[in-house]
């Protein structure tokens, strides 16, 4: 069982015992890695009910069998999978970098934190020396602040760390987990959990080789692999990045703006991924063992944010750009510096101060209610105060710190039509009202309001299907999508590579194999990805979750999109998400309500579950 | 004596390096057999996130790391540059590692004896980590042809700057 380290790593933080257990080569070929095992190993060490804040509720760091190679993007990812604060759902978000391939290398696959320590400290692996080290130095530091100061405490400057920002260590529920500076675990509030558990960080060092089954097989793959990463399947990363979407998307009328008031943006172009790139991009770097390259590093050179530095992608931009009404650049690369100084989700951020606009601007929250800040949209100073507010959970930012639906809840006033959400997570930047095969996805994803559970506003998008017809067969096509997504995220192999799959299942399973030595069937993958959505929705249906739980934010299904053009007066009726959900449903194998069945339970092996959903079944 | 254009070494610009440890996995797997960068030969810096640059042996005129050697350990080839460590006579003592600017003679963590770039002199395609390098930021040069491109690139930019053809 090569790839696999073939350890698990428990480290109890109530009473800083640790111990490791191997890996069971079935359950490592049953779920794969990354989010598969990962949501495997918290359905087994957590019970019915858990409070995500509760010493109880286990944070599981998931590494794939093919982290530590030379594969491209697949060497250099990590999943952190608890159950979210934000939503009460799985919680779970994948990182890159190269902290992944450092934790291989120390010889775990998966470490799983439980308990609470009793002042505030970071966990420091060595190979086998599992350390619980005093951070309360460190307490308020930024992420970039922690990881130099535990490279210089430590004295090796090539430990890699992700660590949590004041957020995370205040509880906010949009907190992310920061890894080298500026790769974020950054949705679901995973820095919440971790700050719950009174972690600062987590520092590694791994010194281990890392070896493959089938060498020379292998080396094809990656040099053959290397070949795809230069072609056309990439080609928006390398050159514009993901920001290139500003143009698309708003030229499509999906980019919702203004809090979802508008899904277009009149002054995109001065937001738009070309601007960017012309005036701000200074480098492109990239992650570990990746030859595509694709993260874009925004510099401002002068003006009143000179000298911030950020990563930008699409989401980040639009989010605190558009979404706020925000049309200048360099506030809001200052935004993104300050979400990553915090150790906040931008997106989430983003969303949060956009709905605070919102509701300033229909008088649900005055001027007194915040403080003083001028909340009109498109007011940058305000965004940048907002960020602040929330970052240290001051005034309205402790109220907002949790994001927009418990900021809601709190505010009362009919506010929560205002707050766009899924199962409590912040939406993303695609207009779900004139994309129904992304709305079905996003009502379905297990970790709420999601673009990365399956990115089927792609089928949309280009036109594969009518985007304003809600019609059967949509079910299909999403499931399809999670199935490949969900080996994805659990290889781990970065999901802007996912065009150099060429044959998807092939592929993947002859990369399993050659690192593995294990025979891995294009069927038997298969049936890993369904297992693995379907070990999500165990977990969501034992956490009291339905198909209720399955629905849009409020906007989408009921204020049709105000904008002359093609898609002016689009929504999302109840009827239409039903059809949908029905589809869907059936195309997994599950009950009308969403739970999986007994049935299907056997079909994949997983009997193990079924006093989960027995109940629910009937 | 050696001529001018027969010392190459492996050069990095730092203006196409992305950091992306290519060239480590290549070179651990092919010395080592393994994935493992602290086995690599070359190594990346990422001093910020707009900084980075691999780092490997220059071959040097006049090496600090022999000149360091208590134990004559480190020979320099003359005809190719490359510096050679007798394994036998090596007793890891880093002197080598202290006295070299460049950070490019390592200590072999199972083998305990000091361990540089040696061009790949068995590969007949030479350096792997140039081969592999998909930023083509690394390249197999001698310092003769680095000068001839600084040369060629500083007058280009002056010329353009002029708005000469």
């Amino acid at each position: 069982m090569l790839g696999y380290a073939g350890k698990v790593l428990y480290v109890d933080l109530s009473t800083g015992k640790t111990r490791t257990e191997k890996l069971n080569e079935e359950t490592a070929k049953k779920y794969i890695g990354g989010i598969g095992l990962g949501m495997k190993l918290w359905l087994a060490n957590s019970t019915a009910g858990v409070d995500p804040l509760s010493p109880q509720n286990p944070l599981v760091l998931a590494l794939g069998p093919v982290s530590g190679t030379m594969f491209p993007t697949g060497g250099n990812g990590h999943a952190f999978i608890t159950k979210s604060p934000a939503t009460g759902a799985v919680g779970e978000a994948v990182s890159h970098g190269t902290f992944g391939a450092e934790l291989k290398r120390a010889g775990y696959d998966a470490i799983i934190l439980t308990g609470k320590s009793e002042r505030l400290i970071y966990l420091w692996i060595d190979d086998d020396s599992v350390q619980l080290l005093d951070a309360s130095q460190l307490a308020g530091k930024s992420p970039s602040e922690t990881e130099d100061a535990i490279k210089d405490e430590i004295g090796d400057y090539y430990v890699r760390v992700a660590s949590i920002g004041l957020a995370g260590e205040k509880l906010s529920k949009i907190a992310s987990i920061i890894n080298e500076k500026t790769r974020a675990a950054g949705r679901t509030g995973l820095g919440a959990v971790l700050g719950s558990k009174n972690v600062k960080a987590i520092a590694v060092r791994g010194t281990r080789d890392i070896t493959v089954a089938k060498p020379e097989e292998f080396m094809d793959m990656v040099r053959d692999f290397h070949e795809r990463m230069k072609g056309p399947s990439t080609q928006k990363y390398r050159t514009l990045g993901t920001v290139e979407n500003i143009l698309v998307n708003n030229t499509m009328f999906c980019m919702p703006t203004r809090n979802y008031s508008t899904a277009h943006f009149e002054d995109a172009e001065k937001v738009s991924g070309e601007a960017l790139n012309e005036k701000y991009v200074s480098k492109i770097i990239a992650c570990s063992s990746c030859p595509m390259r694709c993260e874009h590093e925004a510099v401002v050179r002068e003006g009143p944010y000179k000298g911030a530095m950020a990563r930008i992608e699409y989401e980040s931009l639009w989010a605190l750009g558009p979404y706020t009404g925000v049309n200048k650049l360099d506030a809001i690369i200052k935004a993104a510096e300050l979400c990553n100084y915090y150790g906040l989700d931008a997106q989430s951020t983003g969303v949060t101060v956009g709905f605070v606009m919102d509701c300033h601007e229909k008088g649900i929250l005055t001027h007194d209610d915040l403080g003083g800040i001028d909340a009109h949209f498109g007011n940058a100073d305000a965004l940048l105060q907002l960020i602040e507010k929330i970052g240290k959970r001051e005034g309205i930012g402790n109220i907002l710190a949790d994001g927009v639906k418990a900021a809601a809840a709190k505010i009362g006033k009919n506010s929560e039509k205002l707050a766009q959400h899924i199962k409590g997570l912040e939406v993303t930047g695609y207009d779900l009202r004139c994309l129904k095969t992304a709305a079905l996805s996003y009502a379905v994803s297990f970790r709420g309001a999601d673009h990365n559970r399956s990115s089927a506003y792609a089928v949309d998008l280009k036109g594969k299907v009518d985007r304003l017809k809600a019609e059967k067969g949509r079910g299909k096509l999403v499931k399809d999508l999670e199935d490949t997504y969900a080996l994805l995220d659990s290889f781990i192999v970065c999901k802007n590579a996912r065009g150099t799959f060429y044959k998807d299942l092939q592929d993947m399973a002859k990369l399993y194999s050659s690192v593995t030595g294990i025979d891995m069937s294009v069927e038997e993958l298969a049936a890993s990805a369904e297992r693995i959505n379907t070990i999500a929705r165990l977990i969501n249906t034992r956490e009291g979750l339905t198909r209720k739980d399955d629905t849009l934010p409020w906007k989408v299904m009921n204020e049709p999109i105000p904008d002359d053009g093609p898609v002016k007066g689009a929504f999302v009726t109840q009827d239409e998400l039903d059809l949908m959900l029905d589809d869907y449903y059936l195309s997994r194998g599950w009950t009308p309500d969403g739970v999986p069945t007994t049935k299907k339970l056997k079909e994949l092996g997983m009997e193990e579950f079924k006093s989960i959903v027995e109940p629910k079944e009937a | 004596m050696v001529k001018i254009h027969e010392r190459k070494f492996v050069s990095c610009d730092p203006e196409k390096c992305v950091g992306c440890q290519t060239c480590e996995y290549a070179c651990s797997f092919n010395k080592e057999e393994a994935f493992n960068p602290i086995k690599s030969r070359i190594r990346v810096v990422r001093e910020n996130q707009v900084v980075n640059m691999a780092v490997t042996c220059r071959l040097c005129e006049d090496p600090a790391c022999i000149a360091a050697c208590p134990r004559d350990a480190l020979t320099q080839s003359t005809e190719t540059g490359i510096i050679t460590i007798d394994k036998d006579k090596c007793n890891g003592c880093g002197w080598c590692i202290e006295a070299c600017d460049y950070g490019a003679m390592m200590l072999h963590p199972e083998t305990k004896t000091v361990y540089t770039c040696d061009l790949c002199k068995d590969k007949a395609d030479g350096p792997q980590c140039v081969k592999w390098c998909p930023e083509e930021a690394l390249t197999l040069v001698t310092s003769d042809v680095l000068a001839q491109k600084a040369r060629i690139s500083a007058i280009k930019k002056l010329f353009q700057e002029k708005g000469q053809p």
